[in-house]
């Protein structure tokens, strides 16, 4: 490098002392044009340098606003009532036996257990006796969840019957979204009424009212009240689709790529393999949805909604990514390296797996994540193979009902209920987060065979 | 010798394949045949409702809770009418009564034993945000302002492109601003109902237009139900939140949508009163809303008895805590039928009575 420079200095010298008298010498010329030269790096830097901060400034606002609509899904207020297990609400003989008091405790009347302790809990003192309008306000502050923990709580301890017992349940999310909003003390406000209000109020100044991290975002499924729906069974679904996909888009996808790129002939079929896989790679991911719904569900009668089928759409999606990743990344290997295996005596397939492979892995890999991060975002073809659906049990299997991240999301979207806009933003920051980690795995896969 | 071992090779791939095959099916034939979640597809208007109960039946009973998939009612009709096998849908929801067209489909596939069942009302609105004015207006002027054709001025029986631009230029008394709507797409079933109810509504304002319906079906049906495409319209998808969010930050624009929306955002949005009737829990549920429709879903009785659960689940789903007037499904929206009706179609329901319908 430095040898050629100096040739060239010493060839503008020379060409110097030969035409010293025209008069722009061309060292004037190359400064003149250098400067030129210089600045147009200079611009194209800053242009460049502005894109990059303005698609930086893009992703800065959006996850800012997300996670500012996000932060109210985190935490939940939850109220302290007493409860009354009086036997006679439950509507259970409590001189039964042992055994046949638990049978009870299964199919007891818990609602009227919550609805009495609570009105007994605001009829008393100076307060009036409460209307029967009065009545249907007051049970509208507690989620409809609180009769499941009153439940639960008599079943995990049968000697609270016939006792008054603390408990804390979950308000519902009209109040709840009331509390975040920070309405003044006693105000009507969103869709708390005045009355409901003032009953606020005086359980806030009672201490009874306080606001937790919502666990039961991570650990519950879907569920119609924003105070209970949670994402463990969209993560789930989501986790057992991808792994369906990995499991058949990488191995399948590398296959075919490095057929197509080692061993194939090169004819006009394989011209036209490739043109096809080009062709698929552009193709709106709902057709994939159709085929499946056509192919899969209706001929090999797999079941509707299940991650298995999910999974094998995703698949058809993903693979030509993958394949033409991979074969760009098998193209790259120097042929000296093929031609060198070759000629210590390797057979073909050694040179394939044992030294082309290993030096495209890094690319190999980062089509895979390419394509994996698509399908991780997909709803479009789910809608066809039923994956868009409302699923409370979380799916054990890859043959169960299930839904995923994205889905989830989307139904949250067109949910009337105004809680649900948190609940939302957290799941698609949940979706980020899940995104994130596949590419630090896949940047950490990669520079691990790189070092090789 | 290469042609030889081509074949085998083939032949090994087929068998593998169908071995592949057969395991795959044994696996759904196992499960099918044994199925123990209520399916249900359909309309994502009836969906927020029927998810409800379906949670709540999950929870109070030994049946798991049902899937419940949101397809669009034409979508959901498809499935559940496709045939009488385990692996179709039981139920089916939908924002609009099952069509003669689904009906015969279903019965060519061997479906010919349903159960329909009416769950309530749901009011369609057409609100601003309440920085704004509140609207008065009638059905004949909302046709005016939105159909793609409307009468000639001068009275005469000809139709012209919508000439209207302002709302004032339509009725003097309203706001001198732009039309300017947000609705949902020709796919949703909220815009079949609008169309039907708001649109024809206007539409049969002019006795000439109305006297078509008899003549000319599908002409009759093409003034009345083209809504315009000059931007006066604005599809904004099928998500109704997006049109909530979108008319607090422009008061000048209207928006249709679902009643429960407009119950959710009182705050903020308020609808317009509509032949001098505003949009309310009671308006809607006495009839004096004129924009209202029934919503429905259908059952297959063929697995009733073979997917555990199915009789149960509908006897919730009548019960007086569910769709009663002061139900949970109140509180969701719904509006609900009066007693006397629930009681009927209660009735109706747990016997299994097959729909007949006829047109």
């Amino acid at each position: 490098m430095t040898n050629s420079i100096k040739s060239s200095t010493d060839n503008t010298q020379m060409n110097d002392s030969i035409q010293q008298k025209s008069t722009v010498t061309i060292t004037e010329k190359v400064t003149k044009s250098l400067k030129k030269r210089h600045r147009k790096e200079k611009r194209f830097k800053i242009v460049g340098l502005l894109a990059v901060l303005f698609g930086f400034m893009l992703v800065l606002t959006l996850i800012t606003d997300i996670t500012a609509k996000a932060i109210p899904a985190f935490h939940q207020h939850w109220v302290k009532i007493d409860v009354d297990y009086k036997s006679a609400w439950l509507n259970i003989d409590d001189t039964a036996a042992a055994t046949q008091l638990t049978n009870q405790m299964q199919t007891a009347n818990y609602r009227k257990v919550l609805r009495n302790s609570i009105y007994q809990m605001f009829s008393t003192g100076a307060e009036k006796k409460l209307t029967r309008q009065d009545k249907r306000q007051l049970t509208k502050l507690f989620s409809t969840n609180a009769e499941f923990t009153i439940k639960d709580k008599l079943i995990a301890k049968p000697n609270y019957i016939n006792k008054k017992i603390e408990l804390w349940v979950k308000l519902d999310d009209d109040v709840d979204s009331y509390l975040k909003e920070d309405f003044p003390l006693g105000e009507a406000g969103l869709r708390v009424s005045k009355k409901q209000a003032e009953w606020i109020a005086k359980l806030s100044t009672e201490q009874r009212i306080d606001s937790r991290f919502n666990l039961s975002f991570f650990t519950a499924s879907d569920s119609r009240e924003p105070e209970l729906a949670g994402i463990k069974g969209a993560l789930t679904g989501t986790l057992l689709t991808m792994f369906v996909t990995l499991l058949l888009s990488f191995p399948l996808g590398v296959a075919g790529a490095i057929y197509l790129e080692e061993f194939a002939p090169k004819n006009r079929w394989t011209d036209i393999i490739e043109i096809n896989i080009n062709n698929l790679a552009a193709v709106p991911s709902i057709v994939f949805g159709l085929l499946g719904l056509a192919v899969i569900i209706n001929i090999f009668e797999l079941p509707r909604s299940a991650p298995l089928v999910g999974g094998i759409v995703l698949t058809l999606m993903t693979l030509p990514t993958i394949i033409i990743a991979s074969r760009a990344a098998i193209k790259a290997v120097p042929p000296s390296l093929r031609e060198a295996a070759l000629g210590l005596g390797a057979s073909k397939m050694q040179v394939t797996f044992s030294h082309v492979l290993p030096q495209a892995m890094p690319g190999i890999i980062t089509g895979g994540i390419i394509g994996i991060a698509q399908a991780l975002g997909e709803t479009a073809p789910l809608l066809m193979i039923g994956m868009v659906a409302f699923i409370v049990d979380v799916p054990t299997s890859i043959l169960d009902s299930a839904t995923v991240l994205p889905v989830q999301i989307f139904l949250w979207a067109d949910s009337p209920e105004r809680a649900f806009l948190a609940k939302t933003s957290a799941a698609i920051l949940v979706l980020l987060t899940l995104l994130l980690v596949i590419n630090i795995t896949a940047t950490v896969l990669r520079s691990k065979f790189e070092k090789k | 010798m290469t042609k030889i071992m081509k074949s085998k090779l083939t032949k090994t791939v087929l068998t593998l394949s169908l071995t592949a095959a057969a395991l795959i099916s044994n696996i759904t034939n196992a499960q099918n045949s044994s199925r123990d979640t209520i399916t249900a597809v359909g309309s994502s208007t009836v969906y927020p409702f029927s998810t409800v109960v379906a949670e709540r039946f999950g929870k109070n009973t030994e049946f798991k809770t049902p899937k419940i998939e949101s397809t669009g009612t034409g979508g959901g009709m498809k499935l559940f009418c496709s045939s009488n096998a385990i692996n179709t849908p039981d139920l089916s929801n939908a924002s609009r009564r099952m069509q003669k067209s689904e009906f015969d489909m279903c019965t060519k596939n061997g479906v010919t034993s349903i159960t329909e069942v009416l769950i309530g009302y749901d009011g369609i609105v057409v609100a601003n945000s309440n920085t704004a004015k509140l609207m008065n207006i009638s059905l004949k002027e909302i046709f005016l302002a939105l159909a793609k054709e409307v009468p000639a001025k001068d009275g005469s029986e000809k139709l012209v492109t919508n000439p209207y631009k302002l709302w004032s230029d339509i009725n003097p008394a309203l706001p001198a601003n732009k039309i300017e709507v947000l609705g949902p797409p020709p796919t949703s079933g909220t815009r079949d109902a609008f169309a039907e109810l708001v649109l024809e509504g206007g539409c049969n304002q002019f006795s000439w237009i109305k006297a078509m319906k008899k003549q000319d079906k599908s002409k009759y049906k093409e003034i009345c139900h083209s809504v315009r495409e000059d931007h006066t319209y604005i599809e904004a998808g099928e998500n109704d939140n997006l049109i909530v969010q979108k008319l607090t930050a422009n008061p000048k624009a209207f928006g249709i949508f679902g009643f429960s929306f407009l119950d959710q955002n009182s705050d903020t949005l308020q609808g317009a009163v509509i032949n001098g009737q505003g949009p309310s829990f009671e308006a809607i549920s006495d009839g004096s809303y004129a924009v209202s429709r029934p919503l429905y879903f259908y059952v297959k009785n063929a697995h009733v008895g073979k997917v555990p659960g199915i009789l149960e689940f509908l006897t919730e789903y009548t019960s007086e805590t569910a769709m009663g007037e002061e139900g949970y499904l109140t509180d969701k929206g719904l509006i609900p039928l009066g007693e006397e009706k629930l009681t009927s179609i209660r009735k109706n329901v747990l016997s299994l009575t097959p729909l007949v319908l006829t047109e």
